[in-house]
């Protein structure tokens, strides 16, 4: 029997497409947690090589495979719960129709993920890919109470909960959370919401570095507490030059009197988006970075941004970058080779700044790998981990590069 | 190696005064916070810095021998305790702070520093480490990462792993690993995520680097008193429905009332109040704050507050704080012994949970106090008993499992801050299956094989598909 009549046979007719892939790989949708781990504890029995999709618009969909496995059909909402602020929602549900489901419940997930509007949630949090509002609201698993995902060998597990606190057995809800899905297929995240702001406003300004980065002193200096504070490159702005642009989410007392505070930081310098000017700059700095081939993300300290903008721009170029310098958070976008992203992540090293692949085509990804450069005895742990999620290897994941 | 070449090589590795083996020093450490769990270890050890940590570690690697860390001991799961057959390996001594960069906002500490020291040395910065357990002034932030600690103010900001950047950890074969960075961007997949809150199981942090936070510039406190709990617990969720997040929001009911205020840490609470709950608000704008605080004084009175009091000054503010975090303490009052529950559950069932409790506790003859972070949902119901008497500890013991049950039914779960430990093991397969529970064994195994350190702790073995033979002592009341 071959792959695809067995698992037609395990998950019915319609859960695989043949046709779908570039690649010839067959496509597979189980309907259900439980499906994909029957067929993941399939694979392992037969040897089956893995690749996981989400909606196939930020990690290319071309890792080698034997079958790919797309969370698509994923894509409930078992409960939103706004006396809680928390939800539940599957992996393969798109973020766009999430956050449309949560504003109708007059909630709010604090994420601005980079990447297009669809991107699944399963997505988001398997690269921990957090975006501009990581300033003001975290990371990736800041926003998670709990996780469910299935196991190379087909084991479904649970982790966390969903209420807001929760230190019963170990946090493998953080290990899933940017793990890059070698440990395992997010199948379901319990989400810790807000109530929607009822105040949102976003201002800019626009300078050379220099004057931004004096600028962000400036700001930190007199205690302004932005959801956003973004510097964005000009390609990345459409604008001339670059911009910082500083975004308020809260109650209306709130965001009046932190915009206020900014003018008096700043002397009134920075200039107030209408609500679609705002939309449109958040949405395009996010897009953008689906447009390029490549992107990573390097977390330094915020003293250190400068000095880690200025490496970028030397080694890589520095057309798209968005970059929280209040956190010393970075994501360049662009176009590079296998060889400079090496060279680049052992610059980095060597200033105790790691860098993480988010997306490459697949002869990079595997070159270089997600992570790299581990800080010693790191790379046992993570090898320990996979085996103990991956007995079989099932997944094709490249945690780490050929180097 | 016998007991005492054990002694004498520990002895050279840290100093003969600081290996406890004399009985009457180790029964000191026979206990945590937790009254209900005693053992006492074969040794104590205290070294001195993280090279005298590795020495140790790598020594008892060698022989075999299970060890258990431990800060101050304030723990409320038994989850520092350690078997007569293991060596206790106390880390108060690596109390220094090694750093604080204010610029960048982070600070670097050895894991015996006391949580509220370190928050001293960032004032002067206009910086602080933010969880602040109610035993703040006592525990460690070693054991803070450990238990993945909480505190009143996490509403707002975060328990202790929002809050850990990275860490140095001692492996159990005394190998030294670096997780995290100071930037927080990990070096790989999130392994300090995953090491906080490990509960001793992962090895021992001996280098922790925190996020500092700047201290707000505004705050306002406000004491509201309520006639009954129902409806303390319906104002909890309309306050966490209006949007707004308050730095704080605690419960307290009458009977922990009643203790505070018959105490030296008397607070000015109602005395007959149903519940009190105390809000704060923070933030770096005066006008903004206060706004916010208007607005939710209107949300309290709305959902049944007989009176919302402002904290007029700094000082009635830290009065009515000591009274909420002493309240263990005061409790301490009602009866030779508390038990501290800890639970969550979704914050709109608290009304619907506290009164289950409540029920719970009469049908047993005991005393509950509530004292509690409410806007969490995190319960902390509290027994008081006279373990003497006989039967009695059985009755408490089964007025908790159903305390437990409960707060699983409405959606929560058995621990929200204080961890496992001992205490909760018995419950763990209440909210794992099968393959969970066997799965965080496998994770355990990667970083300690032979599961030698903290033993016995945290997942109850038996319970596992891929149980091995190995023991909790504990465990065993709900196995199938």
């Amino acid at each position: 029997m071959s792959l695809v009549e067995r698992v037609r046979a395990l998950l019915g007719d319609d859960a695989v497409d043949v046709a779908a892939t570039h690649d010839g790989v067959p496509r597979v949708a189980p309907a259900s947690p439980d499906a994909v781990a029957l067929l993941l504890g399939t694979a392992r029995a037969e040897g089956w090589r893995v690749r996981i999709e989400g909606a196939a618009s930020w990690l290319a969909a071309d890792a080698p495979a034997d079958l790919a496995l797309t969370t698509r059909r994923l894509d409930k909402i078992p409960a939103i719960e706004p006396q809680d602020l928390s939800a539940t929602a599957e992996a393969g549900i798109g973020c766009d129709l999430l956050r449309q489901q949560l504003a109708d419940r007059g909630t709010w997930l604090a994420l601005d993920p980079p990447g297009l509007a669809g991107r699944t949630l399963g997505s988001v949090v398997a690269t921990a890919t957090a975006g501009p509002l990581r300033q003001g609201f975290g990371s990736i698993r800041d926003h998670l109470l709990g996780v469910t995902f299935v196991t190379g060998d087909g084991r479904l597990v649970q982790s966390g909960g969903r209420v807001m606190k929760n230190v019963a057995g170990y946090d493998l809800t953080k290990l899933e959370a940017g793990s890059f899905g070698a440990f395992g297929v997010i199948v379901l995240v319990h989400l810790r919401l807000r109530a929607v702001p009822r105040a949102d406003r976003t201002l800019v300004l626009e300078g050379s570095r220099e004057d931004l980065a004096q600028v962000t002193d400036d700001i930190t200096a007199a205690g302004i507490q932005p959801a956003a504070h973004e510097l964005l490159s000009p390609a990345l702005a459409r604008r001339e030059r670059w911009t910082l642009a500083v975004r308020f989410a809260g109650s209306a007392a709130l965001v009046s009197a932190e915009e206020a505070g900014l003018g008096a930081a700043t002397e009134g310098r920075f200039t107030a988006l209408r609500v679609d000017e705002a939309r449109a700059l958040w949405t395009h700095a996010a897009e953008c970075f689906a447009a390029r081939p490549v992107t990573f993300r390097v977390g330094g300290l915020p003293e250190s941004s400068d000095e880690l903008l200025d490496l970028l721009q030397h080694q890589v170029g520095d057309e798209w970058i968005s970059a929280s310098p209040g956190i010393g958070a970075i994501r360049w976008g662009g176009e590079t080779t296998a060889d400079r992203l090496r060279r680049l992540r052992r610059t980095l090293a060597g200033l105790e700044v790691p860098l993480t692949l988010e997306r490459a085509p697949w002869p990079v990804r595997a070159a270089v790998g997600h992570f790299g450069a581990y800080r010693e005895g790191v790379g046992p742990l993570v090898t320990g981990l996979r085996r103990t999620f991956d007995p079989g290897e099932a997944f094709v994941v490249a945690v780490e590069g050929t180097e | 190696m016998t007991t005492t070449s054990l002694v004498e090589a520990l002895a050279e590795i840290v100093g003969a005064r600081h290996v406890r083996t004399a009985l009457p020093e180790r029964v000191t450490y026979a206990r945590d916070g937790l009254p209900t769990h005693r053992r006492v270890p074969g040794v104590v050890v205290l070294p001195g810095s993280r090279d005298e940590v590795v020495a140790v570690v790598r020594l008892l690697a060698a022989l075999g021998i299970p060890f258990v860390p431990r800060g101050a001991g304030t723990g409320l799961s038994g989850g520092a305790l350690a078997d007569d057959d293991a060596v206790l390996l106390v880390l108060t001594r690596l109390n220094r702070i090694v750093k604080i960069d204010p610029s960048n906002r982070v600070a670097v500490v050895e894991p015996g520093v006391v949580n509220v020291r370190l928050s001293a040395a960032a004032a002067p910065h206009g910086l602080q480490y933010t969880p602040d357990p109610s035993s703040q002034t006592a525990c460690t932030i070693g054991g803070n990462v450990a238990e993945n600690a909480g505190g009143p103010h996490c509403l707002k900001y975060g328990v202790t792993a929002n809050h850990v950047l990275a860490l140095e950890v001692v492996l159990a074969d005394g190998s030294v690993v670096e997780l995290g960075s100071p930037g927080g961007e990990p070096w790989g997949p999130d392994l300090t995520g995953l090491f906080v809150g490990s509960e001793g199981n992962f090895g021992i942090a001996t280098r922790i680097t925190v996020r500092l936070l700047p201290v707000p510039r505004a705050v306002r406190t406000l004491l509201a008193d309520f006639p009954a709990l129902r409806t303390a617990g319906e104002a909890v969720s309309a306050v966490i429905a209006s949007g707004i997040v308050p730095a704080a929001l605690e419960m307290m009911d009458q009977s922990c009332i009643q203790a505070v205020e018959d105490s030296v840490y008397a607070a000015g609470y109602p005395r007959d109040a149903a519940a009190v709950l105390l809000v704060e608000l923070d933030g770096s704008r005066e006008e903004a704050v206060a706004a916010d605080s208007d607005t939710i004084e209107g949300i309290l009175r709305a959902n049944g507050a007989r009176s919302v009091v402002g904290a007029a000054d700094a000082k009635q503010r830290e009065r009515l704080w000591l009274g909420r975090k002493k309240a263990f303490g005061a409790m301490g009052r009602l009866s030779r012994n508390l038990v501290v529950q800890d639970a969550v559950v979704p914050r709109s069932a608290l009304p619907d949970v506290l009164e289950t409790i409540g029920r719970i506790a009469s049908s047993y003859g005991l005393t509950v106090s509530n004292v509690f972070h409410a806007g969490d949902g995190n319960l902390h119901p509290n027994i008081s008993f006279d373990g003497r008497v006989p039967g009695l500890k059985a009755r408490v013991d089964a007025a908790s499992g159903e305390m437990m049950a409960a707060c699983i039914a409405a959606g929560g779960t058995i621990t929200g801050e204080h961890g496992v430990g001992l205490d909760k093991l018995r419950y763990m397969p209440m909210i794992f299956d099968g393959d969970s529970l066997a799965a965080m064994r496998a994770v355990r195994h990667v970083f300690d094989p032979d599961e030698r350190v903290n033993p016995g702790k945290v997942v109850p073995v038996h319970a596992c598909r891929e149980w091995s033979g190995v023991r909790n002592v504990e465990w065993g009341v709900l196995a199938p």
